[in-house]
């Protein structure tokens, strides 16, 4: 096998030009294979982070009838938070949400949306709810840059909030937007208005009750609450994984297109040199090699242009790679516009397994492509192949 | 010179499918070869001196009949002991030379010791001795195509001979090659010849070649069609 491995470079570094088209075009296909896979688990990574840091902490408790994709189940889905969790609420390790819903209406237009009341001293989300901590006029409000945009929302806009009190009265007053944040997911901004939890318990006379509780541990233990339903981390991110998951597939379709490109280059290589080099089949077998081991020989030499690839994909890959981690990839249309949480830049995270598994990949395909057309040199007849006469 | 046998053919015949019928290439051969002699398959194209070299040299197998070289019936081994038998005890010279063309003229020549195992100091010393012998010495750099026919079919009779094989196989070794060039080359492989004890068999109708013989076996029609032996030129 050694020996077979140094002829096999001799071989290809014989060859000059030939070889080195069939390593740069696999090089770029690793490149871009990592670069690709990089970037979904960038955005993998960035949407589980943006969702922690924005919408889900480290896990939650729903209350039993809340439905995220029905709003009309918010009307019930609001109860006393347990005594259990007095202290965590207490210590800022856990933040409770009530969400009722209602309407608002911006410059005469009606618009629907989820009221949701935070406490403005909370500190596990990123939304800026210390400015819900004002004096105003009017109630506290925060909203979303999307919301804001469509609306037509600005800072100390006010705006008219109607909504239906715990026996079901309807009631209004106006909301003063204080502050318009902008992050990384959608269904944080999406038809949602922030404003102070006692307001908002005051206003629908829901006092001590909660529709959502977020804590900020994901590791420690979460008992059983009657009335409540523990959510972990990964099942409320597991909406993500399957997105991922779904452009995985997609991107696949890219990958093998690039693939081929590559291994249809390998193939004709291994095709054209069976037959141009029967001469040189005929002559290893003379010298002592059986026709097995010419197969061998000619596997390896394929394959071994995957081994060049890696190192030539190396050298440009790398500081690609490094350069494209620092600056990350600005996808070139609003990323808002996709309605699932995606930041405007991705910034692609490589691990070693996704190099090694992508390295091992390509060398194994390119081993199947190479020995492939290799298993005719095994029906040669070698003192035909002496001759050089095509078989 | 010791003559123990090293090559026995007995009643082969070598015949090939040619359509519904059979081309018969040789027929009731029975030849013995010495150790150490310089002997050559004579005759016309066509006649199945290279179907002979090819049989004794394990690349093919008989029809019927056996070939027993260096105590191996060819017909009888597998397709390893077959490849064995050629890595370690054969040597083999081509009309066009069969060098690997993008292999260095000391990467031709240590081919067979790599296939042997042979360790890097002692092949360096073996694949130099050999381009010696043949006076490429100043060559080791060249490839294939910046060489001479004469120079090739010296890295030919060097890579041929590196390993110091029992006998080696000549296929038309001149016949690419001008008067002068020949005479160089065979004068080299009498020399090993008679300096190693090297058996050599050529297939050959060049009479430059044939001067050089010291037993020529006549081959017409895949029959042996005399024998006969002379003292060296």
């Amino acid at each position: 096998m050694k020996t077979a491995f140094k002829l096999a470079y001799r071989n290809l570094i014989g060859a000059g030009l030939r070889t080195w088209l069939n390593v740069i075009v696999l090089s770029f296909s690793f490149v871009v294979i990592i670069w690709l896979k990089g970037i979904l688990m960038g955005w993998d990574y960035q949407a589980k982070s943006d969702m922690t840091n924005w919408e889900i902490g480290g896990g939650q408790y729903w209350h039993e009838s809340y439905d995220p994709y029905d709003p009309f189940t918010l009307a019930e889905s609001h109860s006393i938070i347990p005594q259990q969790f007095s202290d965590e609420i207490e210590q800022g390790d856990m933040v409770p949400v009530l969400m009722v819903q209602g309407t608002i209406y911006p410059q005469g237009r009606m618009q629907s949306i989820t009221i949701k009341g935070i406490d403005p001293d909370q500190d596990l989300f990123l939304l800026p709810t210390h400015q819900l901590d004002t004096a105003t006029d009017a109630v506290p409000a925060i909203i979303g840059a999307a919301m804001a945009e469509s609306l037509q929302l600005d800072r100390s806009d006010h705006v008219t909030l109607r909504w239906r009190d715990a026996r079901g009265t309807f009631d209004a007053t106006d909301i003063v937007i204080t502050d318009i944040f902008s992050s990384n997911v959608p269904s944080v901004e999406a038809a949602q208005v922030y404003i102070p939890l006692a307001i908002l318990r005051e206003m629908t006379m829901m006092q001590g009750e909660a529709t959502l509780l977020t804590f900020r541990d994901p590791e420690a233990e979460r008992p059983a609450v009657q009335g409540w339903v523990h959510k972990p981390k990964e099942v409320l991110t597991a909406s993500v994984d399957r997105m991922i998951k779904t452009k995985t597939a997609g991107q696949s379709v890219f990958y093998t297109i690039l693939l081929l490109l590559a291994m249809l280059a390998i193939f004709d290589t291994q095709v054209l040199s069976i037959f141009r080099r029967q001469k040189e089949i005929g002559t290893y077998i003379a010298l002592g090699y059986t026709r097995r081991e010419v197969v061998g020989l000619f596997t390896v030499e394929g394959a071994m242009h995957s081994i060049f690839a890696a190192v030539v994909g190396a050298l440009y890959g790398l500081p690609f790679l490094a350069w494209q981690a620092e600056v990350g990839w600005t996808i070139p249309m609003d990323a808002g516009d996709f309605g699932m949480a995606m930041a405007q830049t991705l910034y692609p995270v490589y691990s070693a397994g996704l190099v090694i598994s992508t390295v091992l990949i390509v060398v194994v395909i390119t081993t199947v492509v190479s020995y492939w057309p290799s298993r005719k040199i095994a029906k040669m007849n070698p003192t035909e192949a002496l001759r050089g006469r095509i078989q | 010179m010791e003559n123990s046998a090293i090559i026995k053919i007995n009643d082969l015949v070598k015949s090939f499918p040619m359509g519904k019928t059979h081309f018969t290439a040789l027929r009731d051969i029975n030849l013995t070869i010495g150790r150490g002699e310089f002997t050559g398959l004579v005759g016309p194209s066509g006649s199945g001196k290279t179907t002979l070299l090819n049989i004794v040299g394990s690349l093919d197998t008989p029809t019927s009949g056996e070939a027993w070289v260096l105590d191996h019936s060819v017909g009888r081994l597998s397709a390893r002991q077959s490849a064995q038998l050629r890595k370690e005890e054969l040597g083999f010279i081509f009309q066009s030379y069969n060098l690997l063309v993008v292999h260095t003229v000391y990467e031709n020549v240590e081919f067979p010791l790599l296939l042997l195992k042979i360790g890097a100091p002692e092949r360096k010393k073996m694949v130099m001795d050999a381009l010696e012998w043949v006076g490429l010495t100043d060559k080791v750099r060249s490839k294939p195509p910046q060489l001479s026919g004469g120079e090739c079919q010296r890295v030919a009779i060097a890579r041929a001979m590196v390993k110091k094989p029992s006998l080696v196989l000549a296929d038309e070794p001149t016949a690419n090659l001008d008067a002068a060039n020949s005479h160089h080359i065979l004068k080299t492989m009498v020399n090993l010849n008679r300096e190693l004890n090297t058996t050599f068999l050529f297939a050959t109708h060049d009479e430059k070649v044939i001067k050089y013989l010291r037993r020529k076996i006549y081959l017409l029609d895949g029959k042996i069609d005399k024998i006969s032996e002379q003292e060296q030129t």
